[in-house]
């Protein structure tokens, strides 16, 4: 939305209103000639000179890294990441301190860990995706629009003005964001602690190929990734819900029950139909990454899944948030 | 009393009126439980003027508001502001209207000067450079700079409400849309933001005012708009409403059948005595004239008054009801 667009039946410029006629009857026109330059230039000429210069990506940039201060400055959100560092945390210190687990007892990669320390990473994320993963980023999504109608900055924050789009978008790449961010973390401080208690020994893939420390970082990596784009279809769901209410709590309970009840009928088997349809189906296949060749083929239908969820929601909450009247 | 109505040259042109800083045609809401907020509404604020929107709580002052500053979509109805047509020039029209709607809202873990930082950043229009140079501005206006660093969440409501009108003057702005600004503030602050309004007025800018304080109408509004029950039940400027009224003088004598014939020998309509004191409409005599006449017959006078109806009575008998005049 640019502040001026020719074309429109009319258009503002620098220095005084001036009316005039326009052919169309009831339509209004400003002159377009350039007004008189008379001293210090005006508030909506500075706004439109501003408009130009901020006008592109550099103001997107703005918006976003201002919903990047807001995510990541509160203490909030920063417990929640804490808590996800933490996972890996425990789970190394308590390898080392009691031993491996005994005939694959425990989580997955569990009983890898002693042979090297990145499997400390891996470990925590097939922990954390259950419910802490899913918990981190349906608060901030639940949050996003609901937590700032909530607050009643919503009003203020749309009549700046910031279109709704751009602002639903600047709020959904925040919480994309702060899902990798809770992804990397535990992997970061998983492959930290774990290389600084296991060492980083022979690393062999799941199937048998021995590779070295930055194949390995690279699969992890690749790991991350793939378990945020699955994060992002929860986002998208999340970001629909906060579009639907003004109580984020609420907003949370209903996006963190959706993503458990997804995972409670993908555990009963007799409803083994509809399991492909279910948001966290794919979420555990990021395995196929540590094979060689990496097992491309299984994890293609999971980013579609979440490609297709995340169309779907974000559409969804696109509509409901472009109509809504805001009444908070 | 009343500030004077000045007359600017007109800063917006509308086909539907020349210089007008609002307007709305048959603007109306209902929601969605079918209860009809707002109904067929034609305001028309003029530009440079300083339009005290006036009505009983729930009168559809704040619903309206939403509808002009598009957080709302309207039933029916359409509207400008500053000339453009809303919603559909917001990107281009908003930039230049300062709005405070329904009290401030702010991030509560923030202070003050992050909280306007936030706003800024999110002003597409607005230039990094100088916002540093603006929110401190905005703070010096408001007086708010010595609550620096604290928190939102520790700041009183007056301070609150200093920190919206910040907001709300971070940039110049041509219309500002004030829903009762003086909310929460001591009678010292009050009269700061009474005095803020007379200056941004003086400068050029329109203020739409939203209030139902009376004496806040009086001493800074040059043009009154009265909603009651979702209607606009009165739109003038405040000089020709006050026209409207009967003035009426007031004798106070120990010789009140004297006053009365003094009186009605001045052609004076509806003379009356209640006891010692005797009134009559004045129309358009000037009152000194009664003052002389009174002492040319010999009159003793103990009280003289002239008698305006003050604005409450003026909006009771426009609303038909009691004003809710302390809120």
């Amino acid at each position: 939305m640019s502040a001026a667009e020719p074309g429109s039946s009319y258009a503002l410029v620098p220095g005084a209103f001036i009316p005039i006629r326009s052919g169309r009857p009831g339509a209004v026109g400003i002159d377009l000639r350039p007004a008189p330059r008379l001293g210090a230039p005006t508030a909506s000429e500075a706004a439109q000179e501003n408009a130009r210069r901020f006008g592109g990506g550099f103001a997107v940039g703005r918006l976003f890294r201002s919903e990047l201060r807001l995510m990541f400055g509160r203490r909030r959100n920063l417990a929640a990441l804490g808590m996800l560092a933490a996972v890996p945390i425990v789970i190394a210190v308590a390898v080392r301190w009691f031993g491996s687990t005994r005939g694959g007892e425990g989580p997955a990669f569990l009983a890898l860990v002693n042979g090297n320390g990145l499997f400390v990473a891996l470990t925590a994320l097939t922990v954390a995706l259950p419910l802490f993963l899913p918990l981190a980023v349906s608060a901030t999504a639940a949050d996003a629009i609901a937590g700032e109608a909530n607050l009643g900055t919503l009003r203020y924050l749309l009549t700046v003005p910031v279109s709704r789009t751009r602002l639903l978008l600047a709020k959904f790449a925040a919480v994309v964001t702060f899902a990798f961010a809770g992804t990397v973390v535990i992997a970061a401080v998983g492959a930290g602690v774990g290389l600084a208690l296991f060492g980083g020994g022979p690393a062999a893939l799941l199937s048998g190929t021995p590779v070295g420390l930055g194949t390995a970082l690279l699969r992890l990596a690749m790991v991350c990734a793939y378990l945020t784009v699955c994060l992002v279809a929860l986002a998208a769901v999340g970001l629909f819900v906060s579009t639907l209410t003004e109580a984020p709590i609420g907003a949370t309970i209903a996006v963190v029950a959706t993503a458990v009840t997804s995972q409670i009928l993908g555990a009963v088997p007799q409803l083994e139909v509809i399991h492909p349809f279910l948001l966290t189906h794919y979420w555990t296949t990021f395995g196929e990454l540590l094979r060689d060749p990496i097992g491309y083929d299984a994890l293609v239908p999971g980013l579609v899944s979440a490609a297709v969820y995340t169309a779907l929601f974000g559409s969804a909450a696109w509509a409901r948030f472009s109509s809504k009247d805001i009444t908070a | 009393m009343s500030a004077p109505a000045v007359e600017r040259p007109p800063a917006v042109a509308d086909d539907e009126g020349r210089g007008l800083a609002v307007t709305t045609a048959g603007l109306t809401k209902r929601f969605r439980s079918g209860q009809l907020a707002v109904d067929r509404l034609d305001l028309a604020v003029p530009a440079g003027s300083v339009y005290g929107f006036l009505g009983p709580n729930g009168s559809g002052k704040t619903t309206t508001i939403r509808m002009l500053l598009g957080l709302a979509r309207p039933t029916a109805g359409a509207h400008r502001l500053l000339g453009g047509r809303m919603p559909e020039d917001a990107a281009a029209v908003l930039p230049r209207v300062g709005a405070l709607v329904e009290g401030p809202a702010f991030y509560p873990h923030l202070s003050g000067p992050e909280n306007l930082r936030r706003l800024d950043a999110v002003d597409r229009t607005a230039d990094p450079a100088t916002a540093r140079e603006r929110i401190a501005a905005a703070l010096d206006r408001v007086g708010l700079t010595a609550a620096g660093s604290k928190r939102y969440r520790a700041y009183s409501l007056g301070m609150r409400q200093r920190l919206g009108l910040a907001a709300a003057l971070l940039r110049p702005r041509e219309l500002l849309i004030l829903d009762e600004p003086t909310n929460g503030l001591d009678p010292q602050g009050t009269r700061e933001v009474r005095t803020l309004i007379a200056e941004l007025a003086a400068a050029g800018t329109t203020v739409m005012l939203s209030t139902h304080l009376l004496a806040e109408v009086e001493q800074v509004c040059t043009h009154v708009g009265v909603m009651r029950v979702g209607r606009l039940v009165a739109q003038a400027p405040l000089a020709e409403l006050r026209a409207g009224t009967t003035v009426r003088v007031e004798v106070d004598s120990d010789r009140p059948a004297d006053a009365v014939d003094t009186l009605r020998r001045l052609a004076l309509i509806d003379v009356g005595a209640d006891g010692h004191r005797v009134s009559a409409v004045l129309g358009d005599l000037p009152s000194d004239r009664v003052v002389a006449a009174l002492v040319y017959d010999g009159v003793p006078v103990q009280g003289f008054r002239v008698v305006r109806p003050d604005l409450e009575s003026v909006f009771v008998g426009l609303t038909g009801e009691g004003f809710d005049v302390s809120g």
